[in-house]
């Protein structure tokens, strides 16, 4: 199936069940405890992770703090 | 009216459609604080005087370090252990000596923070530390004072603008700040010098923008910035309905400092 990810389509291998939790292992997205997932546009709960499937054609952007500045 | 020598000094503004004579008033009537006087203020500072913006605050606690000079160009070699607000001020009324610059040699908190913001039309979020990022954010949300977010990080950048009860807050896309020294801040990960110039020029840029009332906010978008591979992506946002402070039940709704996040950038 075929998702995008950050702007990009990424080929993922096909799979019985995939949530937003086992993407993220998936794909050892850094800074797991802190990333905000963008699903479809939306902004997921932290919580909703474990129960989100991801379907093919589905977007998602990996947000992350940028705290710098001085 | 304009002087002889204010149309002479604004004339490629002047001539500008979208500015002309009555958005460069606009401009000199404008008030925008700029919070943080380091690599994002630097650039922010320079191009607001320049501009002509009448009222211009700047923030900062700091004194100007060696370490900084390699991005924060409004001090220079000489201005080494001066407070950052005076040097900054400096260097304004050098290009502008119209610009009237109120320092707060200070760092914002919740007990002074609506209190300074209260005398701007526009903020702008050039500080370094998650806990004044997120108290930037939920004063001007609670104020309704928009505001420009900007952080940089090694060679990437990000920027919004908010406009409370309008689009997406900070922490519409996150509610809570992360733990203290969870996420490597410049100090402790570096940044390349120009950086802070790109993305603090875009924070400018978009001060100028909602003072003239021309053109489209970067609102319900966040722009990322890769220097290595000279990319620019724009993420679409929407207020998130469950936000802490803008959200349909808020839970926040006083300023508040974020004590375990106060330290992140080793200020």
């Amino acid at each position: 199936m075929t998702i995008t990810i950050n702007g990009k389509e990424t080929a993922l291998v096909e799979k019985p069940s995939r949530t937003v939790e086992s993407l993220l292992d998936e794909l050892e997205v850094a800074q797991r405890q802190y990333v905000t997932v963008e699903f479809n546009g939306e902004i997921l709960e932290r919580d909703a992770f474990v129960n989100t499937q991801v379907k093919s054609g589905d977007t998602l952007e990996f947000l992350y703090f940028m705290g710098g500045g001085l | 009216m304009l002087t002889e020598e204010q149309i002479e000094r604004y004339s490629r503004h002047i001539m500008l459609k979208e500015i002309g004579g009555k958005g460069q008033q606009r401009l000199f009537d404008g008030r925008v604080l700029i919070i943080g006087a380091g690599g994002l203020g630097s650039p922010i500072a320079l191009y607001l005087a320049a501009a002509g913006i009448g009222s211009i605050g700047i923030a900062d606690a700091d004194d100007v370090d060696l370490s900084n000079l390699q991005r924060q160009v409004i001090h220079f070699t000489s201005d080494v252990g001066k407070p950052k607000v005076e040097s900054a001020r400096e260097k304004m009324l050098a290009i502008n000596p119209a610009a009237q610059i109120r320092t707060y040699k200070e760092w914002v908190s919740a007990a002074n923070i609506i209190d300074i913001i209260s005398d701007y039309d526009f903020v702008i979020d050039g500080t370094d530390n998650f806990a004044a990022k997120f108290l930037i954010n939920d004063a001007c949300v609670l104020s309704g004072i928009p505001y420009s977010h900007g952080g940089i990080l090694q060679f990437d950048g990000q920027t919004m603008t908010v406009k409370p009860g309008e689009s997406a807050c900070y922490r519409c896309i996150f509610p809570e700040p992360p733990p203290k020294d969870a996420i490597p801040t410049c100090s402790q990960a570096g940044v390349i010098g120009v950086l802070p110039g790109v993305l603090g020029t875009i924070q400018a840029t978009e001060a100028i923008k909602f003072l003239l009332g021309k053109g489209d906010l970067l609102t319900n978008r966040l722009l990322t910035y890769n220097a290595l591979r000279m990319k620019f992506r724009e993420i679409p946002l929407k207020r998130n309905p469950s936000c802490p402070i803008c959200g349909e039940h808020p839970t926040i709704t006083a300023v508040k400092d974020e004590l375990d996040a106060l330290t992140v950038c080793d200020l």
